[in-house]
C-alpha cells in the first residue's frame, strides 16, 4: 500500500528530451530560439543573424535549455538550462552580462517588469531571485548570487510570470496549483506575502500568461494545463472566472482517446496587447486561437488554425506585444538514432488586426517560407538549415508528440523499481 | 450503530478502536507522492462528510467554516480534548500515515457514538500537509495551526523535510487570520531551536508573551494531550514550545 516515490528533486534525468522553445523581442527587433543547447538569435532589424559573445564558457550552454526571455524593455534575454546555469544577455551588445549558478536544474525564468530582478525557478520547486541594479551601464561580465525567494513545496515549477504593474509573481506547478506572491521591495529578504491561490486545474499545469488592456491595466491571468483547458484568473482574488475545454473543443479528446494526456495545453501567447490567445496544444498541427472578453470575464474560441503540409505540432509560441505576428517553433533536442540533433522548424502566422479583433481568423495566414522577415537567412540561422528534409522533420513532429506527452506528466515507477528505490534510500534513520 | 460485535480491531469494553491494530511505521516522508484524493480548492472539501451533524449537506454555503488544524496530528488526542473545549469550532487533524488516520477516524465515530451530542466539531483527512494546505483552507480561514511533536528529520540534507521551514510558514500565515496563533512543541531540543528560530525570524510571526501564553487554556494541552506528548511526559523528557501570533507585516 506504499505509494509511489516520487521526488520533484530526482537527481536521474528523467526527461531527456527539451522542446525547442522561441521569444520575440517586444519589439520585435529580434528573435531567439533555443534547440537543445543552441541559443540562435536572428536580428530582425538588421536582417542577419546574432553572434553571441560569452568571455566565460564555450559553449554558452552544455546542456538543453529550459527557458528564454526578454526582459519587458528589451534590453535583456534571459536563457536558462540544465548545465545549472542562467545567463543574462544583453540585446544591444549580444554580450553575456551576466552567469548566475543555480544548484540545480532550471525550470522558468522571469524578469521583473522594471527589469531590476531576474527570477528562477528550480526542479525543487524554490524560486530564486537576482539583483540586476549594478548592471545598470556596467557591462561588464560579472558572477552573481541569487537568494531564494520562495519556495512551493517539493514540486516542479512550470512557469513563472509577473503581474503586468509588477506588483506580483504567479508561480505555477505540477500539483496543479499556481500561487500569486507580492513581490516584495527587497526582494532579496524572500517574499513571504502570498496573496492568493488560483485552484481549479485537475493536472499540471504547463504555462501562464497575463492579459492586460488599456481598461484592464491590472491584468487578468490565463493558465493552459495537463487537463486540457485554458483557464481565466482573477489573481487578487484567486476567484476562477472562466474555463475554456480548448482539447474537447478542439476535437482531440475523441479522436485520441488512447493517446491520454495529449491534448495537454504545451503553451499560450497573447496576441496584440490583449484580447486573442494563441493556445499550443500536443497533437494540434497549428493552434487555436481564443478570444478574451474582459467586460463579461470569458474565454471564448475563434477557430482552430491548422498548419497544413507538414506535422507541424508548435512545442513555443512568441509574439511581440504590437506585431501582428505569430512566431511558431517545433523541434526538440538530443532525439535517438538521430545525428541532427538540433533541429527546429519556425513558421509564421500573419493577418492580426489590432482595427477589428471580430473578424480576426478571416485574413490569417501562414507565411510562405520567402515571405518571413530575412527569409532564408532567419531560417538557415533559427532552424540551423533553410529546409528541413521531410522525412527527418515528420520523425522530429513524432519525437516532439512523445516528449511532450511525456515531458511533465508524473513518473510512476514498476514495482521492481520502487523496491530497490526503497532499498538503496538512504533518508531512513534509527528513531533515537 | 457500530458493528463492534464482530469487529476485533474495536475493543469490546471500551467501544474504542484498539490502537495495535493500526500500528504503522514511524515515520513517513512528506516528500513522496501518494495517491489520497485532494479537494481541487477549500470549497470542494465536503463540511457535511465530515460535520455530518453539524452542516447537512443541503447546507453548501454554509458560512461555517474549519478554523482549527492540527497537522500531523498522528492519533489525535489533541483533537479530542480541543473538542470540548471548543464545541462551537470547527476543527481538522491532517495525517500522512493512512493507519494512523484511519484509527482517528474511528476513534472519533466511537466517541459521537458513545457520547451523543458531542464530537461533532472534529475530523480527519489523510493528506500531506505540506503540499496542500491551501487545498484545504482559504485565506486567513484559521485562528488557530498546531504541530505537536513533528518529526525531527535530524540530518541537515533532510530539514527541507521539516514541516517548520521558513518557506512553509509564507503558508501558514496564508491560511491563519490575522491574529491567529500557531502552536509548535517537542522533545528535541535542536528542533525546538529550530523552530523557534523559523518563527523569530519570519516578517509575518510574533512570539506571544509570557502574560499572553499564561492566559490560553490551549498552552497546558501541547504537552499533555497527545500521546506524544503523554509519552515523553512518562519519560519524564523535557518540552520546547514555539508560540506565535501571525501579525501584518510592518510597512
Ligand atoms: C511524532 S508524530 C506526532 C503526532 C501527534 N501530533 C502527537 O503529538 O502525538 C508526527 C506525525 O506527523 C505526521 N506527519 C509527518 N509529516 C506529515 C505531513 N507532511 N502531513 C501530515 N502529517 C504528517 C506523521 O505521520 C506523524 O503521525
Amino acid at each position: 500500500m506504499d505509494d509511489t516515490q516520487v521526488e520533484a528533486g530526482d537527481n536521474n534525468r528523467d526527461i531527456e528530451v527539451a522542446p525547442a522553445l522561441i521569444s520575440v523581442h517586444p519589439n520585435q527587433n529580434s528573435v531567439a530560439v533555443a534547440v537543445g543547447s543552441d541559443l540562435r538569435i536572428f536580428d530582425l532589424r538588421g536582417g542577419c543573424g546574432v553572434s553571441l559573445v560569452d568571455d566565460s564558457a564555450q559553449p554558452f550552454h552544455k546542456d538543453s535549455i529550459r527557458a528564454i526571455r526578454y526582459s519587458a524593455n528589451g534590453k535583456l534575454l534571459v536563457s536558462a538550462a540544465d548545465d545549472k546555469l542562467v545567463k543574462i544577455w544583453s540585446t544591444d551588445s549580444w554580450r553575456c552580462v551576466s552567469s548566475v549558478c543555480s544548484e540545480k536544474r532550471v525550470s522558468a525564468v522571469a524578469i521583473s517588469e522594471d527589469g531590476l530582478y531576474v527570477c528562477f525557478s528550480d526542479k525543487f520547486g524554490v524560486v530564486w531571485v537576482v539583483d540586476l541594479h549594478e548592471l545598470e551601464g556596467n557591462e561588464s561580465l560579472v558572477s552573481r548570487k541569487a537568494a531564494p525567494l520562495l519556495a512551493h513545496y517539493c514540486s516542479i515549477i512550470t512557469s513563472l510570470e509577473f503581474s503586468p504593474d509588477g506588483q506580483f509573481i504567479v508561480s505555477a506547478d505540477r500539483d496543479f496549483k499556481i500561487r500569486v506572491t507580492v513581490f516584495p521591495k527587497k526582494p532579496l529578504d524572500g517574499a513571504h506575502e502570498i496573496q492568493s491561490f488560483c485552484l481549479g486545474h485537475t493536472e499540471f499545469v504547463s504555462c501562464l500568461a497575463f492579459i492586460c488592456t488599456m481598461d484592464y491595466p491590472q491584468g487578468f491571468l490565463v493558465s493552459g494545463s495537463g487537463d486540457s483547458t485554458v483557464r481565466l484568473w482573477d489573481i487578487t482574488s484567486g476567484f476562477l472566472l472562466d474555463t475554456c475545454e480548448v482539447g474537447a473543443k478542439a476535437g482531440l479528446l475523441e479522436s485520441n482517446r488512447s493517446d491520454e494526456g495529449c491534448s495537454t495545453v504545451s503553451d499560450l501567447c497573447i496576441i496584440l496587447d490583449g484580447n486573442l490567445i494563441a493556445v499550443a496544444i500536443q497533437s494540434l498541427q497549428g493552434i487555436m486561437l481564443l478570444h478574451c472578453d474582459l467586460s463579461s470575464r470569458t474565454l471564448n474560441v475563434i477557430k482552430v488554425v491548422s498548419i497544413m503540409g507538414e506535422s507541424f505540432i508548435p512545442t513555443s509560441l512568441g509574439s511581440s506585444s504590437h506585431a501582428e505576428l505569430l512566431w511558431m517553433v517545433t523541434g526538440v533536442s538530443k532525439l535517438s538514432g538521430s545525428d541532427c540533433n538540433s533541429l527546429a522548424r519556425v513558421r509564421v502566422l500573419s493577418g492580426f488586426k489590432k482595427s477589428n479583433p471580430d473578424s480576426v481568423g478571416h485574413e490569417l495566414t501562414v507565411m510562405r517560407d520567402d515571405e518571413l522577415p530575412g527569409a532564408e537567412k532567419l531560417l538557415e540561422k533559427l532552424q540551423g538549415s533553410v529546409s528541413i528534409e521531410e522525412n527527418v522533420f515528420l520523425a522530429a513532429a513524432e519525437a516532439v508528440k512523445t516528449a511532450m506527452c511525456n515531458l511533465l506528466i508524473k513518473k510512476q515507477y514498476s514495482m521492481e523499481k520502487r523496491e530497490f528505490r526503497k532499498r538503496s534510500r538512504n533518508d531512513r534513520k534509527i528513531k533515537q | 450503530m457500530l458493528e463492534n460485535e464482530s469487529n476485533p480491531t474495536i475493543s469490546k469494553s471500551t467501544g474504542l478502536p484498539r490502537k495495535r491494530f493500526y500500528r504503522a511505521r514511524a515515520h513517513s516522508n512528506p516528500l513522496s507522492d501518494s495517491h489520497f484524493p485532494v479537494p481541487i480548492s477549500p470549497c470542494h472539501v465536503d463540511y457535511s462528510f465530515h460535520y455530518p451533524q453539524l452542516v447537512s449537506s443541503d447546507q453548501v454555503d454554509s458560512n461555517k467554516k474549519i478554523q482549527f488544524a492540527d497537522v500531523g496530528c498522528g492519533f489525535g488526542g489533541l483533537l479530542i480534548s480541543l473538542s470540548t473545549l471548543f464545541p462551537e469550532t470547527l476543527m481538522i487533524g491532517m495525517e500522512l500515515r493512512d493507519k494512523v488516520t484511519e484509527y482517528v477516524k474511528e476513534r472519533i465515530s466511537a466517541l459521537r457514538a458513545t457520547n451523543p451530542g458531542q464530537y461533532q466539531n472534529i475530523s480527519v483527512v489523510r493528506t500531506n500537509s505540506m503540499k496542500y494546505l491551501p487545498n484545504y483552507f482559504g485565506k486567513g480561514q484559521l485562528s488557530k495551526m498546531f504541530f505537536l511533536f513533528p518529526d525531527p528529520h535530524f540530518k541537515e540534507k533532510n530539514h527541507r523535510r521539516r514541516v517548520i521551514s521558513p518557506h512553509l510558514l509564507d503558508e501558514y500565515a496564508y491560511v491563519l487570520e490575522i491574529g491567529g496563533i500557531i502552536y509548535t512543541i517537542t522533545d528535541v531540543e535542536e528542533l525546538g531551536e529550530w523552530m523557534n528560530s523559523c518563527l523569530a525570524s519570519h516578517p509575518l510571526f510574533e512570539a506571544l508573551t509570557v502574560v499572553e501564553l499564561g492566559a490560553d487554556p490551549v498552552i497546558k494541552l501541547l504537552s499533555t494531550a497527545t500521546e506524544e506528548g503523554q509519552k515523553v511526559a512518562r519519560n519524564g523528557g523535557q518540552t520546547f514550545q514555539a508560540v506565535y501570533r501571525r501579525i501584518v507585516p510592518s510597512q
